[in-house]
């Protein structure tokens, strides 16, 4: 099977997930090419041909440009599969390439199953098998799902060139927030969830943590709802914990929540849905109404 | 403006869900359904934007899926859209993201809406793909996963959300396609007053089968719960019962920390 795998560089630098796409591409047996809009300053490790645009004359992901480039490598190589990180990158480039080559897409794979790739489902609670129909497919890769290889090498280059205009500007990156906590160096990290339903039960899980004394942590959707501010976020798009305890409090546990805390030493989960992913992840699930159990924990521990 | 908001509707993600009988998706039967989260938020920054610009502008929403997903477009007409387009699809579980992207396409084409809001993905399946194939296939510009909109004389100035807390701010002129990211805005619950108003708004329907007959190009297999990983302890019981246990569990891992 011959593989293109779809490498991310972001401010001038390749990004490690390159070797996730590798590992993959082991993990399938293909025969791997990349592309990659980058610099030929710092290029993936690896024997195969690397599909390569100058990310100073192109700039900063533009959806347009990016297709177009990428379309010209699809071309080249004639690849069987495309495949990507499901990124911000990813997502968003992905289904533009599988509706111009109208092909199958699969989205955030997580496994090889036969000629089937497994994928997540009902916020990761459930799983199903997809095959593509079509003879070429387009697949997104869910980050940390594939271990990373660190090949070696040196590729043969070739390079890609556009002159497509495009109708979407890249204005620049915003940084991110400022962070009034320090979950990554905590020892104990005590985080709350949707499940404790409303702001001023924010409270009873704080209590737990200056019980034990922890961190306060939080999951996504906390901080959406303003409950908590962004500095307490724990995950993807938070901060990545591995505390030698983390106490999750009626968090169901989304991929992005795993992918920021699953490496903790032992992980204590407190959820009334038996079902929710947390458990994947959790050494201890307490099947108990989160506003029941915990005061009375705290309770027990002060 | 003309602006068209897509919502699916979707079970409610703390149910216990079963395979159907071939295995290829969820059984339908004693599920709760309610509007995907992130169409929330693209109902809610459509109406914010119709807020901002006055009486100059009209909210299509539309929803692909059998009777019952007039529910959420009965949501989406109280939060402040001004008509709906139920896609009547008796099979909607089983028509993957080409196929109602197809649709949605075949509904939107020609109509000139100036902006479509979708949400990032769907709780149940999370393809993301769908917003994106509706762009593509209607050949106008789109971003995704925003957490922030704003527009301004025909262009649209949107922040993506990237990883680690980075954000990533693109502008695009409509007529144009976003995807709307959780956090975007604080998507408003509908009043009893606005609910009574909805009652009088129109909701047309059309058949799925008459805007597009794409085939699949996956198919799907083997709906399961994960195989569990690691030795994970499940502990039920009173609650007396639970936090002598964990207490038991908490000396031992907390040893040494405090």
């Amino acid at each position: 099977m011959k593989l293109l795998l779809v490498g991310e560089y972001r401010e001038g630098k390749l990004l490690d997930t390159t070797a996730e796409l590798l590992g993959f591409a082991a993990a399938i047996g293909g025969d791997a090419s990349i592309f990659l809009v980058g610099s030929a300053e710092d290029v993936p490790a690896f024997s195969g041909t690397l599909y390569l645009a100058d990310a100073s004359l192109y700039g900063e992901y533009n959806p347009e440009v990016h297709k177009q480039l990428l379309l010209k490598a699809v071309e080249e190589g004639n690849p069987d599969l495309i495949v990507f990180i499901h990124s911000s990158y990813g997502w968003d480039l992905a289904p533009r390439i599988a509706a111009s080559l109208r092909v199958a897409q699969l989205s955030e794979v997580i496994g090889i199953a036969g000629n089937a790739y497994e994928v997540g489902c009902c916020n990761a609670k459930m799983r199903r098998n997809v095959t593509p129909s079509t003879s070429k497919a387009v697949i997104t890769i869910q980050a940390g799902a594939f271990p990373a290889l660190q090949e070696g090498g040196a590729p043969v280059v070739k390079v890609l060139s556009t002159d497509v205009a495009s109708t979407t500007e890249f204005v620049g990156y915003e940084p991110p927030e400022a962070r009034d906590v320090n979950l990554a160096k905590a020892g104990i990290v005590v985080s709350a969830g949707r499940g404790i339903g409303k702001k001023e039960n924010i409270e009873v899980i704080r209590s737990l943590a200056r019980a034990l004394g922890g961190e306060l942590g939080a999951s996504r959707p906390v901080v959406d709802a303003g409950w908590l501010d962004h500095g307490h976020q724990v995950g993807s798009t938070g901060q990545t914990v591995a505390p030698k305890l983390y106490v999750a409090c009626g968090i169901s546990g989304s991929i992005q929540h795993l992918a920021g805390m699953k490496k903790s030493g032992f992980i204590l989960a407190i959820n009334k849905d038996k079902d929710a992913p947390i458990g994947e992840v959790a050494d201890v699930l307490v099947v108990a109404d989160v506003l029941q159990f915990v005061p009375a924990l705290t309770a027990k521990l002060s | 403006m003309k602006i068209l908001v897509c919502i699916k509707q979707v079970p409610d993600m703390e149910s216990h869900f079963r395979p159907n009988g071939s295995a290829t998706w969820f059984d339908e039967s004693d599920l709760a359904f309610r509007m995907n989260e992130y169409d929330e938020y693209a109902v809610e920054e459509a109406v914010l934007l119709k807020e901002q610009l006055g009486g100059e502008s009209e909210i299509t929403v539309l929803s692909i899926g059998p009777d019952r997903v007039i529910e959420a477009i009965k949501k989406a007409l109280a939060i402040g859209c001004d008509r709906a387009v139920h896609i009547l699809e008796p099979e909607v579980t089983s028509r993957e993201p080409w196929q109602i992207a197809s649709i949605i396409a075949a509904y939107a084409r020609g109509k000139q809406f100036d902006l479509i809001f979708t949400g990032m993905q769907s709780q149940d399946r999370g393809s993301a793909q769908v917003g994106v194939l509706v762009a593509e296939l209607l050949g106008i510009p789109s971003t995704t996963t925003l957490v922030g909109f704003a527009w301004a004389d025909g262009v649209v100035t949107a922040t993506r959300e990237l990883e680690g807390g980075v954000k990533g701010k693109v502008r695009l002129k409509t007529p144009a396609l976003v995807t709307c990211q959780l956090g975007l805005n604080s998507p408003r619950y509908p009043t009893l007053p606005n609910i009574m108003k909805a009652r009088k708004k129109e909701i047309a329907t059309l058949q799925a089968g008459e805007l597009s007959s794409e085939p699949p190009l996956t198919g799907s297999s083997s709906f399961r719960h994960p195989e569990k990983r690691g030795s994970g302890v499940v502990l039920e019981g009173s609650v007396d019962e639970l936090v002598e246990k964990v207490i038991v569990i908490l000396k031992d891992k907390t040893a040494g920390l405090r």
